[in-house]
């Protein structure tokens, strides 16, 4: 097949399908065992310096927030992130512990663009790939489909595909121009979801957004879940697990794991608590106070939710309303 | 007596009415939200909403304040997940994408990923791509909202081509490997509503907002801007929309 174009930037690893088969099949557990741990012992062992992450679905949707903040807490350093998003990343950016971004799209959507992101890769600090979200998800599910890259039509004539790492080619069949994505394979998934047994299968409520793909993509895969329920449960309803147990490698009880953002049908998202940080963001001294005060001033999740109040957080439950 | 109205609201007006009732549409992050909110309730209560995060059909009773928020799919006919949604845009089901842009030039292509000319580390750092590239490279018609119409956004030349819209012209697209007959297809700013010439490509004024004269459009565009043979002026927001808009689509004043 003829190379027609390539993009120029780097990527994270080469799409190595062998590699990733030989993780899966020495890795998952092929036999249902208990993964339910705390965060701390979660990140601490699935999660290394110079990792590849990936985290689903973003900042202020069913975002694995306890997560995140357990990795800042721990300091995993040189990460190279994939995706997009807002609070998650914007505070894996803020304690700088990001060297690189596969981004689609890091901003606040109502409220405008990131400072954080505007600070961290434009004094050159993050080095950065540009993909567009159909994109990401496609080099996903091409991880998820085991294969090294997946064709699709989009990107095609931007700068979008210029700045990616991806390949436009003649189609073997039709001749016409087709863009090859690399399949993404991560070191580590992060996801966030509604129910969770003790094996890490999963159910997901309302969107499943790109759950389906980062799981099958990760190699190593930490789930949070705002319940933990019997397998009976899950057994009940087994086709709404997205997630099944053997993709998984920890499983985390975090009620209101998602906070400041929303988990549908559960809780809507803390706004108040949303523009502060966002004003905090303006200024490199306040962002680091909110940290301080939220992220290394607390143990643990726990601690988090004490912090932010159950008065509040019932608040926000009422306010997500019904079906 | 006229009822009186901001800029915003004229804007989200316009944007809504070319949303026609009884199709798709795919809804970017902001002002499409507000005017598919606006269109729903008002002229177009058979409107489909698509979000990329996999909402379909959503009801848009309360203003969704990202395109995965549980209101892209309160009260939908589905709930998927984004590779659907794009899916289903890519096999040409999707009719209309709406869309926002930092830089729009005369063919339509729009720039949300960087300000400056050089990528890395760049000037300024824009949000990226988000769903905005796979809309506008699939969906039939795409419509894109510009709230501040001036020659730092209606530009020649762009410093980044996030998203095609014609790219250099008549056949581009199609050279480029994007499906035929695809494309930008309204184009609406503060100061007016702006198509695209059959021929050429090109952007062309249609009709400006109340107020504004074809020349205040022409000195707030970068490019030359062409213009129809009969310019008409856009009907200001009526008592009703406004109502609905302030009372039912944005009652918290989160944009307007």
């Amino acid at each position: 097949m003829n190379v027609l174009e390539s993009g120029v930037s780097e990527l994270f690893v080469k799409p190595d399908i062998w590699n990733f088969r030989d993780w899966v099949h020495k890795n998952k557990h092929q036999a249902m065992t208990e993964k339910l741990m705390t965060e701390q012992e979660a990140v601490a062992k699935f999660v290394a310096d110079g990792d590849s992450l990936g985290t689903e679905l973003y900042g202020t949707v069913r975002a694995p927030m306890s997560l995140t903040r357990e990795i800042i807490r721990q300091g995993k350093k040189h990460l190279k992130v994939a995706g997009q998003g807002i609070t998650e990343i914007d505070f894996l950016l803020a304690a700088d512990l990001v060297d690189t971004l596969d981004i689609t799209y890091v901003a606040w959507e109502v409220y405008g663009i990131s400072n954080i992101l505007r600070r961290a890769v434009e004094s050159g600090r993050v080095k950065t790939a540009d993909w567009s979200n159909g994109a990401m998800a496609w080099r996903f599910k091409a991880a998820a489909m085991g294969v090294p890259f997946i064709p699709v039509l989009s990107m095609l004539g931007t700068d979008t595909f210029r700045y990616s790492a991806a390949k436009i080619v003649e189609c073997p069949f039709t001749g016409q121009k087709v863009c090859l994505l690399p399949a993404l394979f991560l070191d580590v998934g992060l996801i966030h979801v509604h129910r969770a047994d003790k094996y890490g299968n999963c159910q997901i409520e309302g969107i499943s957004g790109f759950a389906h793909e980062l799981a099958r993509a990760s190699k190593k895969l930490i789930v949070s879940a705002e319940e933990i329920i019997d397998t009976e449960e899950i057994r009940k309803y087994p086709e709404h697990t997205i997630i099944p147990y053997y993709l998984v490698d920890a499983v985390v009880h975090a009620p209101f794991g998602s906070h400041p953002g929303e988990m549908c049908y559960r809780y809507w998202r803390d706004e108040e608590h949303l523009k502060n940080f966002l004003e905090d963001s303006k200024d490199p001294a306040k962002t680091k106070a909110y940290l301080d005060k939220y992220i290394y001033g607390v143990k643990n999740h726990e601690e988090y939710i004490k912090l932010i109040g159950m008065d509040r957080l019932k608040k926000l439950q009422a306010m997500i309303g019904g079906r | 007596m006229m009822a009186e109205y901001n800029e915003t609201e004229l804007l989200i007006c316009i944007a809504a009415r070319q949303m026609a009732d009884n199709t798709t549409a795919f809804i970017g992050t902001g002002i499409p939200m507000l005017a598919a909110a606006l269109a729903k309730k008002m002229h177009a209560p058979n409107l489909v909403p698509v979000f990329e995060f996999g909402g379909i059909g959503a009801s848009l009773e309360k203003l969704p304040l990202g395109v995965g928020d549980s209101r892209t799919f309160h009260k939908a006919v589905a709930a998927t997940g984004i590779c659907d949604m794009m899916e289903t845009a890519a096999r040409g089901f999707i009719e209309y994408g709406f869309l926002g842009g930092a830089q729009i030039d005369m063919y339509g292509n729009l720039n949300t990923t960087i300000i400056g000319e050089k990528y890395w580390p760049p000037k300024v750092r824009l949000p990226g791509s988000g769903g905005a590239n796979e809309v506008g490279s699939f969906c039939w018609k795409t419509i894109v909202i510009m709230r501040q119409h001036d020659k730092k956004r209606f530009v020649k030349k762009l410093d980044f081509l996030t998203t095609p819209g014609y790219l250099t012209g008549p056949g581009a697209r199609e050279k480029a490997g994007l499906p035929p007959n695809t494309g930008p297809y309204r184009v609406v700013s503060n100061l007016g509503l702006m198509g695209f010439e059959e021929k050429t490509k090109r952007m062309i004024l249609l009709a400006t907002n109340p107020g504004i004269t074809v020349q205040q459009v022409l000195d707030n565009t970068d490019f030359a801007m062409l213009v129809a043979d009969k310019v008409v002026e856009n009907e200001p927001p009526s008592e009703e929309e406004l109502r609905i808009l302030r009372t039912e689509v944005d009652p918290d004043r989160l944009y307007i």
